[in-house]
Parts: C-alpha cells; sequence; structure tokens
C-alpha cells in the first residue's frame, strides 16, 4: 500500500486552519466574515475528510477514468473548423455594468 | 568561446530559457465558433463561450488540435495520444471566465529539440520541454480613457500554443537565433503566422546567472516581449541587473518583470505574489483528448518541408552553406528562389536572388512577397545569360530596366537593342578603328607597355557601347595588337 498511505497522510495533515480558509476566499475574490470563516472551515474540512475516507478504496493499477465505464471511456468530441458564432456585441455587451461604445469599460488596470 | 559578462567579482554565465505563446491559425476560436480574423470590429467576433456566459460548454476545434500536432512534429517532439484541459484560476480584466483553459499536467506534445545556427557558423541543439495548447485572452486598451481600460474580447478564446524550452541557451544571440529558429519552423508548417507586432507571437523570457561550474541560481521571468530584438535586449538588460545584485551581496528572489522597450531594462510587476496561486484542476468541461494514431500518421505524411531539410537540399544543389541560409530563412523566399532556378543553374540562380534582388528588394523597401522582378522574369533573364544574348553588365543593365518598367527581359532586349555583340567580324571593325584612333597607344603597347591592354578592351566597349561579349572583346584585341 504505496501511494494511497501516503494521501491518506497527506489529507490528515490538510485539515485546513482558518488563515488558510481565508487565503482561499481572497483568491476566490469572495468575502467571509468571521462567523462564515468558521462555518466555511467547518465545510471544507468535513469534504475533505468524505475525499479521505474514498482513498480507502484501493485504485493501486487502476487508469484514471474521465466518467463512464472503463471500456467506454469518454474522449473529446471534435468540431470541424468553421466560423458559426460572432457578429453580436450588443448581445455580448448587454449585460456589461459599464459599457463604453463597442467595449466594455474597466477601472484603469496598467502595469 | 562561451559568453560572459564581466562583472566586479569576474566573468559571469548565463542561463536562459524561452516561453514562446505563438497564435494558432485557424479559421474558428479553440472552443468556440467564433471568428479568429485579426483587426475585426471590437467585440465582434465573440461567441457566449469567450464572453464566459453561464452554461456554455466548451467543444474543442479540431483544426487547432492538428496544428498543435504538426507543429510538435515540425519540432521532433514526442505527440501525446492522451492529453487533457486543466483549469488556471486567475482574476484579470481581460479574462472573463475567471480561469483560462489550458494543458498542465498532462499537454498533448511532450519533448522535442530543435538545432540552431549562430553567427559564426557554429550550430546548437536546443531542448523543447513542452507544448501545450490553451486558450488566449482578450485585449486591453489602456489609452482611449482617463480612468478606464476598455477590454475586447475578439482575442479571448483564439487558440494558442505555448512551447517551453529547456534551459539550454546562454547568451542573447542564442535566444534570439531559438525564436527565429521557431518562428522560421511555425511559418514554414503554416501553424502560426509569427507577426510578433501584431502580437500573434510573444515570448516571455526566463534568466539566470551564475559563476562558471555551478548549478541554476533563481530565475525571473520577464513578461510579453515582443520582438527577437527585445527578447535579445531584455536578455542582456536582467542578467546585467541580477549580476547587480548578486554582486552588492543581495539575492535575487523569483518574480516576474516587465521590459521597458524605451529605457532598456526590466522592472517588477506590481502584481501580487498570489497572483502565481493558479489552483489548477482538471478541466470539468472537457473529457480528455485522445487522438488516433492514424490521424497523427496522415498529419505528419502531409507535413511541408521543413527549413532543415531544404537548406541540406539546397547544398547538394551546389549552393554555399551561407545562400542555403539566407534562402531558406522565409518560405515565401525559398519559393521564389525555387521558382528561379527550376530548370536552370542553381548557382546561377542563388548569386542573383541573393545578390542584386535581395539589394533591390532594400533599396525600394519592398518583401519578397510583393516583388518588384517577378520570379518567372528573373529566370528568363537568367537564360538570355546561359544562352549568352546577355554579358554579365548587360544583364544587371537589362535587371534595372525591369525594376523601373516590371517588363520581361526579352522585351527590354528587344526595346533597347541591348542584345549582345557575338559577331566576331563586328567587333574586329570596331577594333581596328579604336587602333587606328589611337595609332600611339598601339606602339607602346607593342614596344613592351602591356597594361595598356585594358585601354584598348575599354575603348572598344565604349564604342560598342557595352554591347560586346566580354570574351570575345578580350580575344580580338589580343590577337589584333599582336599584329
Amino acid at each position: 500500500m504505496g501511494k494511497p498511505r501516503q494521501i491518506k497522510d497527506f489529507l490528515k495533515k490538510m485539515s485546513l486552519d482558518t488563515a488558510t480558509i481565508r487565503r482561499i476566499a481572497s483568491l476566490a475574490r469572495i468575502r467571509l466574515d468571521e462567523s462564515e470563516v468558521q462555518q466555511a472551515q467547518a465545510e471544507i474540512n468535513g469534504i475533505l475528510g468524505w475525499i479521505e475516507q474514498l482513498q480507502e478504496v484501493e485504485t493501486e493499477g487502476v487508469e484514471p477514468m474521465a466518467g463512464g465505464s472503463p471500456v467506454a471511456q469518454a474522449r473529446a468530441r471534435l468540431r470541424p473548423d468553421v466560423v458559426t458564432d460572432g457578429g453580436q456585441a450588443d448581445a455580448i455587451l448587454a449585460n456589461a455594468p459599464d459599457r463604453q461604445g463597442e467595449y466594455f469599460g474597466v477601472p484603469k488596470v496598467v502595469e | 568561446m562561451s559568453y560572459t559578462i564581466e562583472g566586479r567579482t569576474g566573468p559571469w554565465e548565463l542561463v536562459i530559457g524561452l516561453e514562446i505563446h505563438a497564435q494558432v491559425i485557424s479559421q474558428a476560436k479553440l472552443f468556440s465558433g467564433a471568428a479568429t480574423a485579426f483587426g475585426a470590429e471590437p467585440n465582434s467576433q465573440v461567441s457566449f463561450i469567450d464572453a464566459g456566459f453561464p452554461g456554455m460548454l466548451p467543444v474543442i476545434n479540431q483544426e487547432c488540435v492538428a496544428q498543435a500536432v504538426r507543429t510538435g512534429l515540425g519540432l521532433n517532439a514526442q505527440v501525446n495520444l492522451w492529453s487533457r484541459f486543466d483549469r488556471k484560476n486567475y482574476f484579470y480584466a481581460d479574462l472573463p471566465q475567471g480561469y483560462q483553459i489550458s494543458q498542465f499536467a498532462h499537454p498533448i506534445i511532450g519533448e522535442g529539440a530543435v538545432e540552431i545556427t549562430l553567427g559564426d557558423g557554429t550550430t546548437k541543439t536546443i531542448g523543447i520541454t513542452r507544448l501545450h495548447l490553451e486558450q488566449d485572452a482578450g485585449k486591453s486598451l489602456h489609452d482611449q480613457h482617463a480612468t478606464k481600460s476598455f477590454i475586447d474580447l475578439n482575442r479571448s478564446g483564439v487558440a494558442l500554443m505555448e512551447i517551453v524550452s529547456e534551459p539550454d541557451m546562454r547568451s542573447p544571440e542564442e535566444a534570439g537565433a531559438y525564436l527565429t529558429k521557431i518562428r522560421q519552423i511555425l511559418r514554414y508548417l503554416g501553424t502560426c503566422d509569427g507577426n510578433m507586432d501584431e502580437g500573434s507571437m510573444r515570448a516571455d523570457v526566463n534568466v539566470s546567472v551564475r559563476k562558471a561550474g555551478e548549478g541554476f541560481r533563481t530565475r525571473c521571468e520577464v513578461k510579453n516581449v515582443n520582438s527577437i530584438r527585445f527578447v535579445m535586449q531584455a536578455v542582456e538588460a536582467e542578467a546585467r541587473r541580477q549580476i547587480e545584485v548578486w554582486e552588492s551581496g543581495e539575492e535575487v528572489f523569483q518574480e516576474t518583470r516587465l521590459f521597458d522597450t524605451a529605457r532598456g531594462v526590466t522592472r517588477s510587476m506590481r502584481s501580487k505574489e498570489d497572483a502565481h496561486d493558479y489552483r489548477y484542476f482538471p478541466e470539468p468541461d472537457l473529457p480528455p483528448l485522445v487522438l488516433d494514431s492514424d490521424w497523427v500518421a496522415a498529419l505528419k505524411a502531409a507535413l511541408p518541408e521543413l527549413p532543415d531539410a531544404r537548406r541540406a537540399r539546397y547544398t547538394a544543389m551546389g549552393l554555399t552553406a551561407y545562400d542555403a541560409h539566407v534562402l531558406t530563412l522565409e518560405k515565401e523566399t525559398a519559393v521564389f528562389f525555387e521558382t528561379v532556378a527550376k530548370g536552370r543553374d542553381a548557382k546561377l540562380a542563388a548569386n542573383w536572388v541573393t545578390g542584386d534582388f535581395f539589394a533591390a528588394l532594400n533599396r525600394l523597401k519592398r518583401d519578397v512577397s510583393d516583388p518588384p522582378v517577378t520570379a518567372e522574369n528573373l529566370g528568363a533573364l537568367l537564360d538570355l545569360i546561359s544562352d549568352k544574348t546577355l554579358s554579365g553588365s548587360l544583364a544587371k543593365q537589362v535587371f534595372e530596366a525591369m525594376l523601373e518598367t516590371g517588363k520581361a527581359p526579352g522585351e527590354i532586349v528587344e526595346e533597347r537593342g541591348l542584345k549582345q555583340v557575338t559577331d566576331t567580324g563586328a567587333i574586329e571593325a570596331v577594333v581596328a578603328q579604336v587602333m587606328a584612333a589611337n595609332a600611339d597607344k598601339v606602339a607602346e603597347y607593342r614596344s613592351g607597355k602591356e597594361k595598356l591592354f585594358g585601354f584598348f578592351v575599354g575603348q572598344t566597349m565604349k564604342a560598342m557601347q557595352g554591347k560586346g561579349n566580354p570574351a570575345l572583346v578580350n580575344e580580338v584585341v589580343k590577337t589584333a595588337l599582336a599584329g
């Protein structure tokens, strides 16, 4: 039991502290107040615990699957290189909070 | 002799790796049916997928996959029949989805190698780490408004190939030669147009410095450099900055920088450090990309001839290594040369194309794809040289007239009566006149002043308005003077 054991140990260590929760929220641009941080921490650690449980399934030597049965693995459908879309700037811009002519206006971002 | 930069503490070596972003040539985008053409009205080539609207599903464009495979084959690289897309998460105004669909863990193309040729004629192999497919972002315009940036999503979702090199380059010249080589291969393959000033090819340059015999030190990434010259300048500027940092007793820390082309220095990007926490995970909207080996084999069989093969063929035709190199740099030049050389003396064709023709392009500021003389007409001119209708100097006159008028050489020769005189009798008559008019010089020549020979040839040619066959004129003058 090489690999699964390692992952299991890793996940045990991965019980997330509140600083990590705040960082994840900030990366996702989600603002959490103190009670929400506690709640999110409990939920995410619950999910990690559940994944830890899944790790107990023996998958040594089994190819990762993308879905469906092992014999009929899904593969990406390819479409022909044909222009079938576009020419709808008004529809694209319809929900823009700050439409500027034919552009989206955003606060100035310059490096 | 390896390249080094001299610091206060002695010489420093450079270690350089490049990430090249090359826009794929295709009609439609990587995951949507919107068009890819450059320069369209803002936001007119955008699908709901490209704009990140909820509920939209990406579907892969087969031609973009084919282009990536062709490029991989052209880079002598491994084609992975099983690859997968991943989500790279970050927020930026030109990225409406909030993530870029890319390939992180399982790229479509694995390791490869290209050979670069340096100025002194030596060659070097540069390793390719990988090539993967990903979406391009939209475009920001910063000069339209005092306090706002404007976003155009036409470029959002266009397919990009990111080509990552090994850290194998050791000088600005090698970095420039590598980028040039990759661009040349992409253009030959027709997988990217390589137009760096339109942004369809850009490079991120990784640079570190070290003392001889050391392992790698910390590197910095100079982002979005948009010309070969700037890549070479950015490498040197960044290396000099790092040397300064190390030599002042400080430490280089890994960061992303920008090259200020006006001042010729790199500067730190203001982005926060967590900009690099991309939280990649497998793209849930796309099953794995699985290729049939037969399909890959068919793409391989249909690949056009690549620059290295073409160059080898030219040297086998008797061209110098230099001519073969120059003529294969651009595919258009090679095609032009081959039209000129077809059924003719390849060396003569190469001399004319790299000589008078290139000089004319330079002088008239024209491009080989829009030549002032067609390849067919230049070929016809070579025929007139080969069949001795024209001497070398007459041919140059005709060539100039072709540049001015665009007419075929035969027509110009006919109109201007430039046909070379190969009639010995006619030449003899002129030589006799020249000798009669210069009896004193004839006497001098005959009494031993043999360097006057050139004078008689010159006078004869002048009298014939340059139309005498040079070899015949020489011969006749010699015989006549010998008396």
